[in-house]
């Protein structure tokens, strides 16, 4: 119990990821949420990258835990950039609304 | 040893409880507030996990530009987030339903996990002992060196995703008055002004 290995940070990062999905799911209506929802779920995949890299001592974990962060904060901009220029656009970010392309 | 075990029961309960609140604050700004809150926590794991660079970057780079990037937009927009909200009970028994199932798998996927006993002598780099090199100077050594072209497109991502970001927001907006040096510079004298001769008594014909 007191000693914490690698288990308690998996653990962990599969709570915040299925926070995550749980998110999407109770939020469906709300992109800026659920856009909150996969920041999450990149946090816990951060989590365990570093947590194995610590644990089997190999450092290439917490490189590819760094790309996740580069992709992670890009992705925010590019979501978020989206979401004003439609928010702009239409004065409504529901996600149901979000169909002109259905046909 | 205590200490750190003491630390990880902190940190991880505060960022479980405060991605709940993310994902279940009636008030978006709430939400990234404890989004916030998460971010710190995760960095702090990743400090008791010796990755101090990452809870650095992490707290910088989540905290400072993300989430602060959420919260900007959420309190610009004007939005009626409680009509976004109604009928979240309808999505409530599916999404537990399909939270649960995940983190069952997830547990049974981790639970019957074994490692290799051999698997730190396969290490692709392994991570140099603390009082030899820090952990900055040994990520940067990876980085620059042998993940060079993967730094290089990290680099990349993050042009295109700002140039993106930059195009998709600016509007050339018709209603308002800029001012135009080119064309102030380019202005002649000849029309502009122009010298009437008034005869006396008269006026200036218009």
């Amino acid at each position: 119990m007191l000693q914490i290995g690698l288990a308690h940070y998996l653990t962990v990062a599969a709570i915040l990821f299925t926070l995550g999905i749980f998110g999407i799911f109770l939020n469906r209506k709300n992109v800026i949420i659920i856009m909150m929802s996969i920041e999450l779920m990149l946090l816990a995949v951060n989590i365990n990258f570093v947590a194995f890299s610590t644990v089997l001592n190999d450092l290439v974990g917490q490189v590819f835990a760094m790309f996740v962060l580069t992709v992670a904060a890009a992705e925010a901009a590019i979501g978020l950039a989206i979401l004003v220029v439609y928010f702009r656009n239409r004065g409504s970010i529901r996600v149901e609304d979000i169909r002109m392309m259905r046909g | 040893m205590i200490l750190s075990a003491i630390m990880f029961y902190l940190f991880a309960a505060v960022a479980v409880a405060s991605g709940v609140m993310v994902v279940s604050a009636r008030n978006p700004v709430h939400s990234v507030l404890f989004l916030i809150l998460a971010f710190f926590n995760a960095a702090g794991l990743f400090l008791l996990m010796g990755a101090e660079f990452l809870a650095m970057i992490l707290v910088i780079v989540y905290v400072g530009a993300v989430a602060v990037l959420f919260l900007f937009v959420v309190m610009m927009l004007d939005i009626d987030f409680a009509q976004l909200r109604e009928g979240a009970a309808r999505y409530l028994p599916i999404g537990l339903l399909i939270g649960i199932v995940l983190l069952a798998e997830l547990v049974l996927v981790f639970g019957s996990w074994i490692i290799a006993p051999n698997v730190a002598a396969v290490a692709a780099a392994p991570i140099p002992s603390a009082a030899a090199m820090t952990n900055t100077r040994a990520l940067g050594d990876l980085l620059y060196t042998r993940y060079i072209f993967g730094f290089q497109a990290a680099g990349m991502i993050l042009l295109v995703a700002m140039i993106g970001a930059i195009v998709l927001t600016l509007r050339q907006r018709v209603d308002t008055r800029r001012q135009s040096i080119s064309e102030q510079l380019s202005r002649q004298r000849a029309e502009t002004i122009e010298v009437v001769k008034v005869p006396i008594g008269q006026g200036a014909a218009d």
